[in-house]
This record gives structure tokens, sequence and C-alpha cells, in this order.
């Protein structure tokens, strides 16, 4: 494990817990936005330079972004009201372990079974280039680009019209 | 070199905290942000076997990971346009004082 994979694991894997179990809600925002950067740096540890300079602009310059402001208009920074400790706060973290139970189990039961994992000296020293996704999504990808651009316009159309639907009802 | 089980083995544990956020915070944009840091954890899996699988000049890792990133800026915006619709109605976004649908 190179130490630039186990110092972005770190910030990473810190900041999400902190998002998910800070109070304050702009916190929590922020924690995310710091763990999605370091997902972005987790991907270029990875050679796959534009997915992760397009979750730095997605993410962090967008959803991140959306956040804060959906947390701001909602007026959600106050501390949330000291309730009784619902039912979940014990079955949310239990189904969560379970699930990592699960999925470490198979990851291990994986690498133990080393016939058909690649070899890392197998794997491909260079990075496809932007050029080349750029071809591949205009050439083999086409019909899911447009999907996607569909896709967007609708949720777009779709957020605008159920985000102002109830303005004329409030005095 | 980083071995492939590190990678899975931090998205699964991506997962898990999103997934425990998910099901234990109240707030509707907790929720949200934990099922963000799932999707996240998704696309770290899709660039990791993209990266040690046998034929990364197809690139197809890539392609479904910048497609899952459009989808969730979508489901981002969708979600957060009905938070803000529900808190317009019910005047919170705490999920156990939202339990009817008639308003």
């Amino acid at each position: 494990m190179t130490p630039a994979f186990l110092i972005l694991a770190l910030v990473t894997l810190v900041s999400a817990i902190a998002a998910m179990s800070l109070r304050r809600l702009v916190h929590c925002a922020l924690c995310l936005a710091l763990c999605l950067a370091g997902l972005a740096g987790l991907f270029l540890t990875l050679d796959a330079e534009f997915v992760g300079f397009a979750q730095i602009l997605v993410y962090i310059g967008a959803v991140a972004i959306l956040i804060v402001f959906a947390i701001l208009l909602t007026r959600g920074d106050e501390p949330a009201a000291q309730g009784p400790p619902a039912r979940s706060w014990f079955f949310g973290p239990l189904v969560a372990v379970v699930v990592f139970a699960t999925l470490g189990l198979a990851i291990n039961a994986w690498t133990a079974d080393r016939s058909w994992a690649p070899k890392p000296d197998a794997v491909a020293k260079k990075a496809v280039a932007v050029k080349q996704l750029g071809a591949k999504l205009m050439n083999d990808y086409v019909l899911p680009l447009e999907v996607i651009a569909l896709l967007l316009t609708a949720a777009l159309i779709g957020a605008v019209i159920i985000a102002m639907h109830e303005r004329e009802a409030k005095p | 070199m980083t071995p492939l089980s590190a990678y899975l083995l931090l998205s699964a544990l991506l997962f898990s905290i999103g997934l425990a956020g998910a099901l234990t915070r109240r707030n509707a944009i907790l929720v949200l942000i934990g099922i963000e840091l799932m999707l996240n954890a998704a696309n770290l899996n899709f660039i990791a076997f993209w990266r040690f699988g046998p034929n990364p000049e197809a690139a197809t890792g890539v392609m479904f990971a910048i497609f899952s990133i459009a989808i969730a800026a979508a489901e981002a915006a969708v979600g957060l346009a009905l938070i803000i619709a529900i808190y317009r109605h019910f005047k919170t976004t705490d999920l156990d004082k939202i339990d009817s649908m008639k308003g």
C-alpha cells in the first residue's frame, strides 16, 4: 500500500464518519465535501484522471454547494432536538455492520482465491487519455450519452417545478 | 502498488458508513448525504475494478463511473427540491415528524 492511498483513505473515512455523525448540518455538508475530495484523490491514484476531475467539478462544485443551499433554505442549522433515541439508533448501525461483514467476507474469500485475481504487472501502465474517452463517448456510447442528457434536462425541469410548487399557496 | 482488495475494503467501509447514516439520522438532508456516500462507494468499486481488470483499454469502468456521476447529480437536484417542497409544507425536515401522506 502506498502512503498516498493510506492518507487519502484515512481522510475519506474520517470525514465520512464525521459527515454522518456531527450535530450541525453545515459541518456535515463540509465534511461530505472533504470526503468527496478524498475520493477524487483516490480516483487520481487509480489513473482515472477524468473521473477524478469530474468528481471535483460535479460533486464538490455542484452537489455539495446544492446541499449547503438546501440546508440554509430549510433553516436546518439549529442542532437537532434531543428526542428519545429511536429504535433506528440501534438497528441502523447493526444493519450496516452486517452488510460490511458480508462484503468483507466476500472480499476476503476472493483474495484467498488468487487463481483468477489480476496480477499487478498485468495492469496497463498508461491511463486512458481524455481524447480516447471523448471518442468513445461520441461513438460507442452516444446513445447512453443522449439518454443522460434527456435525464438531466428532465431532472432540471422537474426540480424547478417541484421546488416552486406551493409558492402561491403561501401568504 | 496498492492491492485491489484494499480499495474494495475501503469502498465497503464507505458504503456501510453511508448506510448507517441513512438509516439512523432523522434529517432528510443527512439521509441524502448518506445516499451520496453509498453512490460514491459504488463509483470507487467501478474505477478499481476497471484499473485492475484484464482489459483497461476498453474503459468501461470509467464510462460507467461518468454516467453514474451524472445520474447522482440529477438525483441530488430532484431530492433536494423534494426536501425544500416538503419543508414548505411541513415546516420541518425531521423524517419522524413527516408521517402523513395527506397534507
